[in-house]
């Protein structure tokens, strides 16, 4: 054992989850990566020992696979310091208005597994006393969009899922950080017609989850952009809303 | 299709940009037409697919570092700007790195990138000790100086022609500290500028900044920048042993009117440039190596500064018997003509590693030149004076020479041709350059 911190990264093979892990492996955490795909996630744990000689592992898990859950966090060798959620699903919207199982695919992938696992660790946190909780979300849950109202009402329900747990966790000494990244270019977003000012590379976000995780942050916006288009965007009425093209 | 350029912004083409995320989808793109491109910094046409390119920044893992000997596996799209980040501060770097540090593995490969430190200790192929290659029949190999060495010796310098580097072993150098320690000399004409660069022999790292603007008693006139790598105990008390490397802060935000650069902008810039550099002739004192080794890196999008039509950059080198003569010729007519822009870079070179390696032993000189009026036929006229001393053009940097004048350059082209048709009968990997230079169709 050593006395490094460590960080755990849920979504380990998405490119922000890859971000964050050389954030934290840079910063000195150790570093363990779990997906649903183990072996693919090999080469990025040997990448980060080579980098920065710290431990990186690699960790089995689905996070539809809500049973599987008790049996994960008890399965880890040790409990991590962090523990960071970058799960999620895009998903295609028009698809979602009408096939069912893929809208609930969605929603499980957004709302009802990133928040069972965090609110699993934020158990085993608080009995610890110590700890650091991070998700994911979007600014995608600040408004449901006629584009993505089904990804962006699961991103709403895990931002307050996240807000929810940070007040109670917050008095047990475990703080939890709401990470809203807005447009990044990554595998999830290729393709997609993103607008230029309020992109930002991968690397972005995962340096600043690290110092949302270094300095207590609560709430992030990775662009500050975001914020201002977001106040904009949550206080229009309802009435102008719905005749937007947004 | 999306239209692509190289980092001169000349020639825009289109090619249909593919970005594979696993070796597997970089198999399926090596199909006709293609070429791999790393971080789009060669100059001209040499990274952009005859019919598709294959984008490999995404493949950026570092495989196996052993800290023990400085050997490092890592993945082609690696760029060099992240492996000094990440492993100068544990005290090593790239034994080669050219004038910018945002270029990758695969592409410094490629082109067989050279430094300010040729003359002495070669290119960055001379550090490679085995590649993994995706060749264009549609194999995956490990190549070597060992193990299928003429394919690595195509590929050292081979301009993505032989196949995908997909990864590659290659050592790093040890270093104290990432400073360096420079001596700055004024040379006030380009004999001056030679025997300066001449009697610098043993420097590590040297390189002269030419004002091709000056003219007359003054051509050549010159600032040669001389390196050594600075121990920790040459430090100031409380220096970080590795100094941090800044993004580029200052950023070229739109394309600059033609106008901007004339022949009176040129002058003074490099009047002003010169008169700096001389001021701080003559004793040593220890600077970081990002400027030393990057002066352009610290503003973005430099290339912005020509303008939308973009700029040609002429990289030739004579050998050493012929090259006072040569160069005087080419520094006269281009100061004459008025428009090559800001500094010219003169350096020596020594023997070259792989078989289209640009260096042979001898001088280089790399004038810009914005894309306007005749300028296609003034670099045909430097070109016969190239060809008929027996020197050549950097293809990273090329983006018009004729076939003509690469063959005159390339006494090895004939071996390359058939080591690369051994590699690729079909002639599946053809970039927009080899479509100019290399093929019959």
């Amino acid at each position: 054992m050593t006395s490094r911190k460590s960080v755990l990264v849920l979504g380990g093979s998405s490119d922000i989850g890859r971000a964050a892990a050389r954030a934290f492996a840079k910063a000195g955490y150790d570093v363990g990566l779990a997906g649903r795909d183990v072996a693919a996630l090999e080469p990025d744990a040997a990448d980060l020992r080579a980098r920065y000689a710290i431990e990186a592992s690699t960790h089995t898990f689905d996070v539809l696979d809500t049973a599987s859950f008790e049996g994960f966090v008890a399965g880890l060798p040790a409990l991590p310091d962090v523990v960071i959620s970058i799960v999620g699903l895009l998903g295609v919207q028009p698809a979602a208005e009408s096939d069912l199982a893929h809208a609930t695919t969605i929603m499980r992938s957004n709302y009802e597994g990133p928040s069972l696992i965090l609110g699993l660790f934020a158990e085993k946190f608080l009995n610890r006393g110590s700890g650091t909780i991070v998700g994911v979300s979007s600014v995608a849950g600040d408004r449901g969009r006629a584009s993505n109202y089904v990804y962006g009402s699961a991103k709403a329900g895990f931002s307050a899922f996240l807000s929810g747990l940070r007040a109670r966790a917050s008095r047990g000494g475990v703080h939890v950080v709401t990470v809203k990244p807005g447009f990044v270019r990554t595998k999830m977003t290729e393709g997609m017609k993103l607008i230029g000012p309020l992109t930002v590379e991968a690397p972005v976000v995962g340096d600043a989850i690290l110092s949302a995780v270094e300095n207590k942050t609560d709430v992030v916006y990775v662009s500050g952009k975001w914020r201002l288009v977001m106040l904009v965007i949550k206080t229009l009425p309802e009435a102008v809303f719905k005749k937007l093209k947004f | 299709m999306t239209t692509v350029s190289g980092w001169g912004r000349f020639p825009v083409v289109d090619s249909e940009m593919l970005r594979p995320r696993s070796f597997e989808g970089v198999a399926e793109a090596v199909v006709a037409g293609s070429v791999a491109r790393g971080n789009g910094r060669a100059y001209g046409d040499a990274a952009i697919g005859a019919a598709r390119t294959i984008a490999m920044t995404a493949f950026d893992r570092i495989r196996s570092f052993d800290p023990a000997t400085g050997r490092i596996r890592l993945e082609a799209g690696v760029l060099l700007s992240d492996l000094i980040d990440t492993f100068g501060p544990r005290g090593f770097l790239p034994f080669v790195v050219p004038g910018t540090r945002f270029v990758s593995i695969g592409g410094a490969i490629a082109a067989d990138v050279h430094g300010k430190n040729h003359h002495g200790e070669g290119g960055f192929g001379r550090y490679v000790e085995s590649i993994l290659l995706r060749s264009g029949a549609g194999e995956t190999i490990e190549v070597s100086r060992e193990q299928n060495s003429d394919a690595f010796l195509a590929t050292i310098g081979g301009m993505g022609l032989t196949g995908v580097i997909l990864e590659a072993t290659m050592r790093l150098r040890s270093v104290e500290t990432g400073w360096i320690r420079e001596r700055v000399i004024s040379a006030s004409d380009l004999d001056a500028a030679m025997r300066a660069l001449e009697a610098s022999d043993s420097a590590t790292y040297s390189v002269a900044w030419i004002d091709c603007a000056a003219r007359s008693r003054d051509l050549g006139r010159s600032l040669i920048y001389l390196g050594e790598h600075a121990s920790a105990d040459e430090l100031g008390r409380g220096a970080d042993r590795f100094p941090v490397g800044r993004n580029p802060g200052l950023a070229v935000p739109i394309d600059l009117p033609s106008m901007t650069l004339n022949r009176h902008s040129i002058r003074a810039f490099n009047e002003i440039y010169y008169r700096m550099g001389a001021r701080r002739a003559g004793g040593d004192h220890v600077v970081s190596l990002y400027p030393y080794f990057f002066p352009l890196d610290s503003i973005a999008d430099w290339n912005r500064i020509y303008g939308r039509r973009g700029f040609l950059q002429h990289q030739c080198v004579i050998p050493e018997v012929r090259a006072r003569e040569v160069l005087g010729e080419i520094l006269e007519r281009a100061s004459t003509r008025g428009d090559a822009s800001f500094l010219a870079v003169l350096k020596k070179l020594g023997h070259g590693d792989g078989l289209l390696s640009f260096p042979l032993p001898g001088y280089t000189l790399a004038l810009d030149f914005p894309v306007k009026g005749d300028i296609l036929k003034f670099l045909d006229e430097i070109d016969r004076l190239v060809v008929a001393a027996g020197g050549r053009l950097y293809l990273a940097k090329d983006a018009r020479q004729s076939r003509a004048t690469f063959e005159a350059g390339y006494p090895a082209l004939a071996r390359f041709n058939a080591i690369r048709k051994a590699l690729d009968p079909a002639k599946n990997i053809r970039s927009k350059l080899s479509q100019r230079l290399f093929d019959e169709v």
